[in-house]
C-alpha cells in the first residue's frame, strides 16, 4: 500500500506531533521544577551529607549525556518490574535532567543574595525557615526568573532526544515522515522550524527579562 | 524473582567500548578546534558590526541555539544530500558539532570581546602595535581568558551531545554500547558502564581544558 503525502499532510502530522513535544516539555519543566526545588533545599542545607549527595546528583546529570540518562531510566524501570512506556520513561528521564539543572541554576541565585541579608535577618532573630521565606527566597526569585526561562529552551530541545527511545514526538514523527515521503530536506526543515517556533519566543523573553532586571539593580 | 546484575558480559567488549570512546574524543577534539575557530570569526563580525556578516552570524546563532542538535544532525545527514551534498557518517557528525559549537561560542566569545574596554585598543595603537598584534594580544587573548570557563562547559556539552550521533551510525561510544547490548541483552549494565565512561571523559576534558587555559590563555593574558 502506498500513501501519497501532500505538503499539507506532512505539516498536519508534524503539528499533531508537536503537541506531544509541547506536552512533554511542560511536564518535564513543571515536575523538574518541583524536584529541583527539593534538590535546591538539600543542596543549601547545613547538613553535610545532604549537601554532598545533591552535589553528586547534579554533577552526574550535568556530566553525562541525556540520551544515556533516558536509556538508564528506560531499562532501569523495567528491571524494577515497572512496565515502562516510552512516554513514561521520557517524562521521568527529562524530569530528573531538568531538576538537576534547575537546582544548580537556583543555587547560584540564592548565593547571589548578599551575605549581609542573611546576617541582618539573623540579627532580627528570624529562624532559618523565616529567613528563607521572607528575606532570601523573594530576592533569589527575582534573580532566578531570567535564567529559568532561558533554561526552558534546553528542556524543549531535550525532548528531541526522547525520539531515540521511541517516543513519537516531533523529531520521531519527522523521521518517519522523511522515510515515507523521501523528502528529508523539506521534512527536517519543517521539524527545525517547529522547534524554532517553540524556542525562539522563550529565548527572546529570557533576554528581555535579563535586560529588565539588570536595569532594575 | 530478583534481577541479578551481571557486568561481565559488558567487560567482554571493553575493546569496543574503548574504541568508541576514542572516536567520541576524536570527534570532540576536531569539533572543538573548528567550532571555536568559527566562533572567533563570528564573534569578531558581531562585536565589530562587520556588515553584512554580523547579521548573517546573528541569524545563524539564533537558528542553531533554538533547534535541537539531533534535528541539525538529521538535516545535515539526511536533508543535505537532496541538494547534492553527500557526506559520510563521521563527516556529518563533525559538521553538526562544528556548526552547533560555532553558534554557542560566537555568543560566548563576543561577550568576551565586548568586555575589553575601547581604551585598551587605543593604548595599543599608541604603542605602535600592528593590527594583527593588537588583535592577538589585546583583543582575542583577554577575551578568551575571560570566557574560558564558559567555553570549557560548552565543549563538554557538545561532547555529551555527540551521543545522539549514534543515530546516523557514527561509530562512537553510544554506537558501541547499542551494539554490545544487542549482543549480550544486558542493556542496563551496558548503558550504566557507558554512562560512567562519559562521566569520566567529561571530567578529563574539563581538567585538560582548565590546564590548557591556565598555560596558554589565562596565564598570558595578564
Amino acid at each position: 500500500m502506498f500513501v501519497q503525502f501532500s505538503t499539507w499532510d506532512i505539516v498536519r502530522n508534524l503539528l499533531d506531533a508537536g503537541k506531544w513535544t509541547l506536552a512533554l516539555s511542560l511536564i518535564a519543566f513543571v515536575l523538574g521544577g518541583i524536584v529541583g526545588l527539593a534538590i535546591l533545599f538539600a543542596r543549601i542545607a547545613s547538613n553535610r551529607v545532604l549537601q554532598a549527595a545533591t552535589k553528586a546528583y547534579i554533577e552526574v546529570f550535568q556530566g553525562t549525556p541525556l540520551l544515556m540518562q533516558l536509556f538508564i531510566v528506560f531499562f532501569g524501570l523495567s528491571l524494577a518490574g515497572i512496565d515502562v512506556s516510552p512516554w513514561l520513561a521520557a517524562a521521568a528521564g527529562l524530569t530528573l535532567f531538568t531538576s538537576a539543572y534547575l537546582a544548580e541554576i537556583w543555587r547560584g541565585c540564592v548565593e547571589a543574595v548578599p551575605k549581609g541579608q542573611w546576617e541582618a535577618s539573623a540579627t532580627l532573630a528570624l529562624t532559618y525557615p523565616q529567613q528563607m521565606r521572607h528575606v532570601i527566597l523573594p530576592q533569589a526569585l527575582r534573580i532566578a526568573i531570567a535564567p529559568t526561562v532561558g533554561f526552558s529552551v534546553q528542556v524543549v530541545k531535550g525532548t528531541a532526544v526522547t525520539s531515540i527511545i521511541g517516543f513519537a514526538e516531533l523529531t520521531k514523527t519527522g523521521s518517519m515522515l522523511a522515510n515515507a515521503t523521501f523528502e528529508p530536506f523539506l521534512v527536517f526543515g519543517l521539524v527545525a522550524a517547529g522547534y524554532f517556533a517553540l524556542c525562539y519566543p522563550l529565548s527572546l523573553y529570557a533576554k528581555s527579562l535579563e535586560r529588565k532586571f539588570h536595569v532594575a539593580r | 524473582m530478583a534481577y541479578r546484575f551481571d557486568f561481565a558480559p559488558v567487560f567482554e567488549h571493553t575493546d569496543l567500548l574503548l574504541a568508541g570512546a576514542g572516536f567520541t574524543l576524536a570527534l570532540t577534539a576536531v569539533g572543538a578546534v573548528l567550532g571555536i575557530g568559527l566562533g572567533v570569526t563570528g564573534a569578531v563580525c558581531r562585536a565589530w558590526k562587520l556588515r553584512p556578516f554580523d547579521r548573517m552570524f546573528g541569524l545563524y546563532v539564533e537558528v542553531i541555539r533554538n533547534t535541537p542538535f539531533l534535528v541539525q544532525l538529521f538535516f545535515i545527514f539526511f536533508g543535505l544530500p537532496a541538494l547534492g551534498v553527500r557526506m559520510s557518517e563521521w563527516q556529518a557528525a563533525v559538521l553538526a558539532m562544528v556548526v552547533n559549537l560555532g553558534a554557542y561560542s560566537t555568543e560566548i566569545i563576543r561577550a568576551g570581546i565586548q568586555a575589553t574596554p575601547r581604551g585598551q585598543i587605543e593604548a595599543a595603537e599608541s604603542l605602535a602595535m600592528t593590527r594583527p598584534q593588537i588583535f592577538r594580544h589585546v583583543v582575542l587573548r583577554p577575551a578568551l581568558a575571560k570566557v574560558w570557563p564558559a567555553l570549557t562547559s560548552q565543549v563538554i556539552i557538545v561532547m555529551l551531545g555527540s551521543a545522539v550521533c549514534s543515530q546516523i551510525a557514527t561509530e562512537e561510544l553510544t554506537f558501541a554500547a547499542n551494539f554490545i547490548q544487542s549482543r549480550n541483552f544486558r542493556a542496563f549494565e551496558t548503558y550504566f558502564v557507558t554512562t560512567g565512561m562519559y562521566f569520566v571523559m567529561a571530567l578529563a576534558i574539563r581538567q585538560l581544558l582548565v590546564q590548557l587555559g591556565q598555560h596558554y590563555v589565562v596565564g598570558r593574558a595578564r
